[in-house]
């Protein structure tokens, strides 16, 4: 059936701000839908409130709204725009919630705006819990079986159907608390006489436990007219209990035998055909790993994280596929655009391994719960692909840019085999390294998968690694033989890895491959398992005997990507990469990049003309150099992943387009920079690297309080804090000594100024600033992590002409071709420096957007040696649009159990959203709104606590508080400070005082809001840690910067709603 | 143990020994399943041939008795990238490498699977001796030679006619070289079945008053078994007959079809057939290297295409209950078969 053309004009939602458990990959399927839709000739209006993505770039869709992700904003485009259709599953779960919202509120219906691909109805059967069971009861397919009981006898008869193990949950009782795993009738009657007795309903439900089965995941797609497919299966290394997304995940399935696969496949296909899905859709599967026996866990009606790896895993399109089938056209009308003869109607088969490996914050967050379990806690992944598991896995592990090139971990190293034997059976970021570690030390295979649930396949696997690994630790390098280390390279391992056990340099067994000619291959992945010619250039190294890529003599640039997404360097600079690459191409240039971030653009197949999925390590790297040559490289796009390789490729002799190595560490080493400053004559806080407490706090009254402290070894605001005083400041000092004696703290005098922030690009010449920022946050707060206003609203002429003229002294003194980033401070009328980044930052994909200045592209122009005067955009300064955005950035703390949430100088935000509008407060209340902050404009009550710097500040906002009517409840100090004031408050008792009342109220939703100002963060037993975590955990807002509030009570004071601000067409500018 | 692939061509992939070390000759064909490695070795339509599987890991979940297609590996030798050493499933009863050995299989493994998969997809399937020794170049010829694959039916096709008890129709399955799969999966419909010998006569057949025939998959060229064609050509018209793999070609043959050899044959678990006239896309599991011409007889109408390709996958005659499909039939081909036969007696009365 072709397609179906009264489609002319398609809204498609994104999926807004990344944060855990929605990230990147829904930048690349909407990307690719948008795409996709457009070449078929549907005009497409795009929204998503995330300015970081591709998909809101011009061009990609033909009307761009960066707008909140509400159902009033979205009808308001829907009035405007009067699309015919909606496509629903593109935006990951907020887009297809909104489209079921849209829907449910008859806003469909009123504009005539119909679903296409997979439909509303199917969707709730998909997600509705109920008829989701009820479905799966009417085709056969076993769920989780359960059953609520209010008495024992009812509790035994119940288990004895559902069988042993068995899971006992009470209803209504705070964190699962009374419940449990029985694995026999004596263990249940005493798991649920407790149960009952604490439920307060009597209420017991009992799930058949389900642990430790094997979780399988089959992608699947069927088009309109019944046809399916299987795009790929993946198997889970960890089993059920642990979210897929924190899960490594293999693909295809190693264990299940033939009869099995096609078991949980047509499984797959009765379920998908029951729904009737037009488009993709994910199945998870527990299968019994005894039996034949499995359940079908939950469905995604969608695109979704699964997806795009399944995608990148088989090369196979499928956000591509699913927007063709929502167009009306069947599976074999749709091209595989991976073979290009073929079709998009079969089974992808692969002839080679694929292992993803999730990318956990918990080096943001040292003091978070590591413990995994069914919430999602990972930031990001990574994926590998290689022609047995131990190869794909070990690059893996080191594409996590976790310092990891083996799988010796020293932490679990210093563990007693006791105490490894209990932490492995609680699952956890390190659980791979303590198991790793147990095999070292001869602890049995059958009991590692008996104890983790993992099937033996995997920890045989990992047992065979850490055999190669104990074997290379008795070796040196002079007894190193050719065909060992081709074994080595063969079965995965780096050349890092083997130098590192071997107590060697990576160079030393780099020259020994050279002088044996061990190196890579190359093979394509093609989808097919070379069935069929292919034409996609989508590369894996392997270490086989025939490389079938082949070099052109083209002139030609390689861009290292960014990879994983983690906080502090996310979509953004996966924007720069794919930005970078489409700007060579259009200079004529063929392109070459290096990614292994599976959730991205810039991973897909057809945005560079070669694709190497590979780690970006500096070998991994340097391979694909060593068969290119490419004529040149990019490194400034890939935030700090590519950038920590300028150093290597400088000692090799590696052609680095733009700003050179040497002025990168001149930027980034602190002396360095110092010195540079110094000589420009330009002014920074005022510092001082210290050895010892004494000295510090000698120091600290030299420069005056508060004082900015940080270890010296750290980058990104890691460990820093600010201190206001002699006893602060001696505890973080003798707290950072004892962590580490080697290295000096940094103290740096506080300027508790205006931060502002420019992204420019210099050609070595001359500079072009697109625009500059200014925070809402005062200094101190992570800029990443701060509200940004484009362009500044109260920064004078001065200010500016002196930035634009520091920016362009300190551009030129680092001798930067490219992109650099400053942030200054304003403070008593000076300007100061705090930090400088030689490349792309967070803020250019945004700032590219509404100053409507193609950055990247001019960037890269001026790496290949134009400049600026002779492009469109001129030097200096650019013309200031009549457009305001804001920046809010958006937190996925409440996720994180046990992690500080208030802001300071570390960043903590996974992603940001934009508010656009004419008007400095149409703009801010969209940035609210966007990242889902209500604004509060009914009389309720806040809780506040005030440290006591900033009790005087917080006096004129606590008096508008009280004039608009808010009841205000304080602790004892900030009561009596605000009585004394005239502002009547309610004294609440302190944690620390005994009383529990504080958090009751929280939960309780007593408290609409929290102001808390805290003196220190990061101690899980300080009543403010315990305030803010409740207050994000229920739901409400926290603030914890006073300016943020002040934005806040500016917002209120102008009392707009969605149907006050207008919306705009950023395509259209 | 070192080995050697040498193809027809020259091309040569050295790697290690498995299973049982013996020299092998056969054809080299790739097959593009993932998993069902077990199923292929056993495969009778595989008889004769060097399997390169395209997967890397072969052997993970090892060999159950139950999953056999027939009464032991039907392949002369198997290559993989990687075979496992420690396989793992609950009802892993051998390994693979044993299980090659006690059956009389070498194995090859840690070879490029993908160049040579290439080699086969560029310059067609091919024969290939997989040697433990240096053999002269005149050894190699010699061998090549002497290479035929022509009594492959006789092979694995039963001696002795047997019947499978069910309440449903009486089927007559001539089995060319079946998989366990396909009979159980027509037991399991309750059918009665009487499975013959592939030379079995038609008169025998008749004899026995079947409601229809099936004419089962087989290995090796169908061009080879002229005596089945004129066997299968006294059947038509007379009884409904369905057939499929080697049994398809047959039927072809039988109606004035021709049939030719597929450069590197179909051979996976995820081949797109359309059914032509109702639509639909099947994925189908395959493992064959011939195929219906399109110079078909005039009598016959094409029902079904690989998707792919474009080749026939699926015929019938235009007017008697006579139908064959090229893929591994599953339960709902044989569900139309009966409705054709179904409705084709409706029409009758």
């Amino acid at each position: 059936m072709p397609r179906d053309n009264n489609i002319k004009k398609v809204l498609v939602i994104g999926s807004g701000p990344i944060v855990i458990g929605q990230g990147a990959e829904f930048d690349y399927s909407g990307t690719q839908a948008c795409q996709t839709l457009k070449e078929d000739g549907v005009e497409v209006v795009l929204v998503n409130s995330n300015p970081a993505t591709i998909m809101t770039d011009k061009g990609v869709a033909d009307k761009t709204y960066i707008e909140p992700l509400t159902t009033e904003f979205i009808e308001k485009i829907i009035a405007k725009e009067r699309p015919d259709s909606l496509i629903a599953g593109m935006g990951g779960q907020t887009g297809l919630n909104l489209s079921v919202e849209l829907y449910d509120k008859g806003i469909l219906d009123k504009y005539n705006v119909k679903v296409i691909g997979t439909s509303i109805e199917s969707i709730k059967e998909g997600e509705d819990r109920d008829r989701f069971k009820k479905l799966m009861e009417r085709i056969n397919q076993p769920i989780i079986q359960s059953e609520i009981v209010t008495s024992l006898e009812d509790g035994l008869r119940v288990a004895l159907e559902l069988g042993y193990p068995i899971v006992v949950r009470p209803a209504y009782t705070l964190g699962g608390s009374g419940g449990g795993i029985a694995d026999t009738e004596e263990e249940l009657v005493e798991i649920l006489t407790q149960g009952l007795h604490l439920s307060r309903a009597g209420q017991v439900l009992l799930e058949k436990s389900i642990k430790g089965w094997k979780e399988i995941e089959y992608e699947v797609i069927r088009d309109a007219y019944g046809n399916t497919i299987a795009v790929c299966n993946m198997e889970n290394v960890d089993p059920v209990g642990v979210h897929t997304g924190d899960s490594i995940v293999v693909a295809p399935t190693q264990t299940l035998t033939a009869y099995e696969t096609s078991m949980l496949r047509s499984a797959s296909m009765d379920i998908i055909n029951a729904i009737e899905i037009k488009g993709g859709c994910n199945v998870q599967f527990a299968l019994n790993p005894i039996s034949f026996e499995y359940v079908v866990i939950e469905i995604n009606p969608r695109v979704s994280r699964s997806s795009a790896l399944a995608s990148k895993a088989t090369g196979y399109p499928i956000a591509r596929v699913a927007a063709k089938i929502a167009l009306g056209y069947a599976l074999d009308e749709i091209k595989n655009a991976v073979t290009g003869s073929t079709y998009a109607c079969y089974d992808p088969t692969i002839d080679y391994v694929v292992v993803k490996i999730p990318k956990w914050p918990f080096d943001k967050f040292a003091e978070g719960k590591r413990n995994l379990g069914t919430k999602m806690m990972a930031t990001g992944e990574v994926m590998a692909i290689g022609n047995s598991f131990e190869a794909a896995f070990l690059k893996g592990i080191r594409s996590l840019e976790i310092g990891k090139y083996s799988l010796n971990h020293k932490p679990s190293g210093l563990r007693s085999l006791d105490e490894l034997k209990i932490k492995v059976q609680i699952p956890d970021d390190e659980r791979i390294f303590d198991l790793a570690e147990m095999l070292r030390r001869n602890y049995r295979v059958d009991m590692v998968s008996k104890i983790t649930g993992m099937d033996p396949f995997f920890v045989q696997k990992i047992k065979s690694i850490v055999e190669e690994e104990e074997k290379l630790k008795e070796i040196s390098i002079e007894e190193m033989d050719e065909r060992s280390l081709r074994n080595l390279k063969k079965k995965g391992f780096s050349d890092k890895g083997i130098a590192d056990l071997m107590n060697c340099s990576p160079d030393d067994i780099y020259k020994l491959r050279m002088k044996w000619k061990i190196q890579p291959v190359y093979k394509m992945v093609d989808t097919c398992a070379g069935e069929f010619d292919a034409v996609s250039p989508y590369y894996y190294s392997t270490y086989d005997e025939y490389d079938e890529v082949e070099v052109s003599s083209n002139k030609k640039v390689m861009v290292i990507g960014s990879g994983p997404i983690r906080i502090g360097q996310g979509v953004e600079f996966d924007y720069c990469s794919v930005h970078g690459v489409l700007a060579l191409k259009k200079a004529g240039i063929e392109t070459i990049i290096v990614n292994n971030n599976p959730e991205t653009v810039s991973t897909d197949f057809n945005v560079a003309d070669k694709l190497y999925f590979e780690p970006l390590t500096e070998e991994d790297v340097l391979n694909i150099i060593d068969k290119e040559k490419p004529d040149g490289l990019i490194l400034q796009f890939g935030g700090q992943t590519a950038i920590k390789l300028a150093k290597f490729f400088k000692e090799i002799d590696i052609p680095i387009l733009g700003t050179k190595p040497e002025q990168i560490d001149a930027a980034e080493d602190r002396e360095k920079f110092d010195a540079l400053l110094e000589e420009l004559g330009i002014m920074r806080p005022k510092g001082k690297a210290v050895w010892s407490v004494e000295e510090g706090i000698k120091e600290a009254s030299l420069l005056g309080y508060p004082v900015l402290v940080r270890p010296s070894y750290v980058l990104g605001g890691q460990g820093m804090e600010i201190t206001y005083g002699d006893l602060e400041l001696k505890r973080y000092l003798s707290d950072a000594f004892v962590k580490d004696k080697k290295n000096p703290v940094l103290i740096d005098r506080y300027l508790l100024g205006k931060e502002i922030e420019v992204d420019a690009i210099c050609d070595g010449e001359d500079i072009l600033i697109p625009g500059i920022m200014e925070h809402l946050e005062r200094a101190g707060v992570h800029s990443g992590d701060s509200i940004s206003v484009y362009p500044t609203q109260n920064v004078s002429q001065s200010i500016k002409d002196e930035i634009v003229e520091e920016t362009r002294r300190i551009a030129l003194a680092l001798k930067v071709v490219g992109m650099i980033n400053i942030q200054y401070i304003e403070y008593n009328g000076e300007l100061y420096i705090i930090e400088v980044n030689p490349r792309s930052s967070r803020t250019v994909p945004y700032i590219s957007k509404v100053a409507g200045i193609p950055m990247i592209e001019l960037a890269t122009r001026a790496m290949l040696g134009e400049k600026l005067k002779d492009m469109p955009y001129g030097t200096g300064l650019y013309k200031e649009g009549n457009m305001i955005a804001v920046k809010v950035p958006v937190f996925s703390t409440q996720k994180l159990p046990n992690v500080e949430m208030s802001l300071g100088p570390e960043m903590k935000s996974t992603g940001e959203v934009l508010g656009v509008g004419y008007d400095m407060m149409e703009a801010l209340y969209k940035g609210f709104i966007a990242a889902g902050m209500d604004i509060p404009n009914e009389k309720g009550t806040i809780l506040t606590t005030i440290n006591s710097h900033h009790k005087k500040e917080f006096l004129p906002l606590a008096k508008k508080f009280a004039q608009k009517g808010y009841k205000i409840v304080a602790t004892q100090g900030t009561s009596e400070f605000l009585k004394n004031e005239g502002i009547e408050s309610m004294v609440i008792k302190k944690l620390v005082e005994g009383s529990n009342d504080i958090i009751d109220k929280i939960r309780n939703g007593k408290i609409d809001m929290v102001i808390d100002i805290p003196t220190k963060g990061r101690d899980s037993h300080s009543d403010g840690f315990r305030i803010r975590r409740a207050g994000i955990e229920a739901g409400i807002n926290v603030f914890t910067s006073l300016d943020t509030v002040r934005g806040l009570l500016d917002l209120m004071d102008a009392n707009l709603d969605a149907s006050k601000v207008g919306i705009i067409d950023l395509g259209a500018e | 143990m070192k080995a050697t692939l040498i193809l027809e061509n020259g091309t040569v992939f050295e790697g290690k020994a498995f299973g049982y070390l013996q020299e092998a000759i056969g054809e080299v064909v790739f097959n593009t399943s993932m998993a069902g490695y077990q199923e292929i070795i056993t495969d009778p339509a595989s008889y004769g041939q060097i399997v390169a599987m395209t997967y890397p890991l072969i052997g993970n979940y090892g060999i159950n008795l139950d999953d056999m297609e027939s009464d032991g590996p039907k392949i002369r030798a198997l290559i993989v990238r990687e075979k496992a050493e420690h396989p793992s499933n609950w009802r892993n009863e051998m390994e693979l490498n044993g299980y090659l050995k006690q059956n009389k299989v070498i194995g090859l493994e840690g070879i490029d699977t993908r160049a040579l998969t290439k080699v086969l997809r560029n310059e067609g399937t091919m024969a290939g001796i997989i040697t433990l020794r240096d053999l002269s170049p005149g050894q190699i010829e010699h061998k090549f030679k002497a290479y035929h694959n022509l009594d492959a039916v006789a092979q694995v096709s039963k001696t002795q006619k047997y019947t499978i008890d069910g309440n449903g129709k009486h089927l007559a399955f001539i089995d060319f070289g079946s998989k366990k799969s396909i009979i159980n999966i027509l037991k399991n419909m309750g059918f009665k079945l009487s499975v013959y010998p592939f030379n079995a006569t038609a008169e025998e057949i008749l004899q026995d008053n079947p409601e229809a025939i099936i004419l089962s998959a087989g290995p090796g060229d169908p061009n080879l078994l002229k005596d089945s064609v004129k066997n299968i050509q006294n059947l038509i018209s007379k009884k409904a007959i369905f057939g499929f793999g080697l049994g398809c070609d047959l039927l072809a043959m039988a109606l004035g079809g021709e049939i030719i050899k597929l450069k590197y044959g179909h051979r996976g678990a995820n081949h797109p057939v359309k059914n032509l006239s109702s639509g639909k896309i099947l994925i189908t599991s395959q493992n064959h290297g011939y195929v219906v011409s399109e110079k078909a007889a005039h009598d016959v109408v094409i029902t079904h295409r690989n998707i792919n390709d474009g080749t026939i996958e699926g015929i019938k005659h235009k007017d008697l209950p006579v139908m064959g499909v090229q893929f591994s039939p599953d339960a709902e081909t044989f569900k139309d078969f009966i409705d054709v036969i179904g409705g084709f007696e409706d029409a009758k009365r």
